[in-house]
């Protein structure tokens, strides 16, 4: 583990893999949620768990919290994510995994995924899971408009698009369920550790 | 109630915006120039956090149905009312508005954003917890258009405090902490030249031109959490620097942290900027 430092009030743990960091947010989520630790934003990333709006003394502290790989057994919440596999990209993804469009939808909801971390738009959730070797690349020229529900991947993630937005991502389907809402007392669906599953709709 | 007569080119309503969300993807949003909105309240008996107008440049023009107690800092900028310059004893407008009366802050002299507080705030809908305009993921109220109308609160009947608004420079150095990425650059390149705020500036980020700030890491990122006042450097090595509707994660590595942001939110396209090291 190593701790960098983000401005005066920010601290920037790297951690060696996805897993760590999931480790690392469970930890400092309920450190903060019994007031052992004071933090504005706990925000992870792909590789790093990003901390603002800290109490002088958290920098030293922090190495003592370190969880044990595989200590904490975060169960997040199951969240199935209704899907028509009806992507404009479905069949070149199909093509890059060297199977049948059939099989790429198999293996799509075969595949248990998890909320690594959010960015891009409110409620927009990385998500991974899917094995390395099934890394997509993007698209060279991002589409101005991709709909708002479209399942994508991109890299080694998963990802749904809350809103209508330009993207860069494979469109694999699309689903009707709200991604963020703000009337909603949890405005977005897919919070970092949500466990996510695409079922065929 | 307050009309809107002429919008100009940007004005939005904007608080303290929404810090707590950026592990959902939220942008922090919220004044540009914090200081000049907390002053602009602060005449007006305000909380902190009441929301108020931001304007760009141009200002804007606001009809008062009632009679309302207004205050306009920031950027320096005449402000008529009734057609009239409204005196500035303190180097700041605060002055009363008649039921009916038009306000209209023109063509700032100096910086960029102006701060009109009314007491009482600007009463549109929060959403999660602001009533800023996120002008990056269009979160809150929608950028204010000629004829639109806002609601306003109920005074607090607190005492106006005075204040001292902040000086206007035409060039500023900026406080920096380096890291966390500064071993992704030859990162002393920051300290040894001038950059110019380049037009394609807004606020999302203050956009430099200068010396470009070339990687001795030409790994890519993963993507990680960023912080306003970021100082992030992509592929053409002209540093952006993050302001209040900075996107939450970014995959570019940020050679530091600047310490004070509220000058880059008045500081014209031109504008010359140095860097100081902190700590």
């Amino acid at each position: 583990m190593k701790i960098r430092r983000v401005g005066a009030a920010g601290l920037l743990i790297e951690c060696d893999d996805a897993d760590r960091v999931e480790d690392w947010r469970a930890e400092l989520w309920r450190r903060r949620e019994i007031g052992e630790l004071q933090a504005v934003e706990i925000v992870p990333g792909a590789r790093t768990i990003l901390l603002d709006g800290v109490a002088p003394g958290t920098e030293e502290q922090l190495p003592q919290w370190e969880p044990a790989p595989g200590e904490i057994q975060s169960e997040g919440p199951l969240v199935r994510i209704r899907t028509v596999f009806d992507g404009e990209d479905l069949e070149p993804v199909a093509e890059f995994w060297g199977v049948t469009t059939d099989e790429a939808i198999q293996r799509l909801v075969d595949t248990p995924l998890n909320v690594a971390f959010s960015g891009f738009a409110p409620g927009f959730a990385y998500l991974r899971g899917l094995p390395d070797a099934w890394a997509v690349p993007r698209l060279a020229v991002p589409r101005p408009r991709v709909p708002a529900g479209a399942v994508a991947l991109a890299g080694g993630y998963a990802g749904i698009y809350p809103t209508a937005s330009p993207g860069g991502w494979r469109l694999v389907g699309h689903t009707d369920q709200n991604l963020f809402d703000v009337r909603r007392e949890q405005p977005a669906l897919l919070t970092p550790g949500t466990r996510v599953r695409l079922v065929a709709a | 109630m307050i009309t809107v007569l002429r919008a100009g080119p940007l004005t939005t309503v904007q608080d303290l915006g929404r810090p707590g969300y950026a592990h959902l993807g939220v942008p922090r949003s919220g004044a540009l120039d914090e200081p000049a909105l907390r002053l602009a309240n602060r005449f007006v008996g305000n909380p902190d956090d009441a929301a108020a107008l931001e304007t760009t440049l141009l200002g804007c023009a606001l009809r008062f149905a009632e009679a309302a107690l207004v205050a306009v800092t920031g950027a320096v900028a005449q402000v008529d009312v009734n057609g009239r310059p409204v005196e500035r004893p303190h180097g700041h407008q605060l002055f009363e508005v008649p039921a009916g009366g038009v306000v209209d802050i023109r063509r700032a002299s100096r910086g960029v954003r102006s701060y009109l507080a009314v007491a009482g705030g600007i009463a549109v809908e929060p959403v999660l917890g602001s009533r800023s305009t996120d002008t990056l993921s269009g979160l809150g109220p929608a950028r204010l258009t000629d004829g639109a109308t806002l609601p306003v609160g109920v005074p607090t009947g607190a005492a106006p405090l005075i204040g001292e608004p902040a000086r206007i420079g035409a060039e500023s150095v900026l406080g920096i902490r380096l890291g966390p990425r500064d071993d992704w650059f030859a990162a002393h390149r920051l300290f040894g030249s001038a950059y110019q705020i380049s037009p394609l500036s807004n606020r999302v980020g203050a956009r430099l031109a200068g010396n470009a700030l070339t990687r001795t890491n030409v790994g890519e990122l993963p993507s990680e959490g960023v912080v306003l006042g970021a100082v992030q450097v992509p592929a053409d090595g002209q540093p952006i620097i993050f302001l209040a509707d900075h996107p939450t994660t970014g995959g570019y590595p940020v050679i530091g942290v600047v310490d004070d942001v509220a000058p880059l939110a008045q500081a014209r396209p031109g504008t010359t900027v140095r860097f100081r090291e902190l700590d």
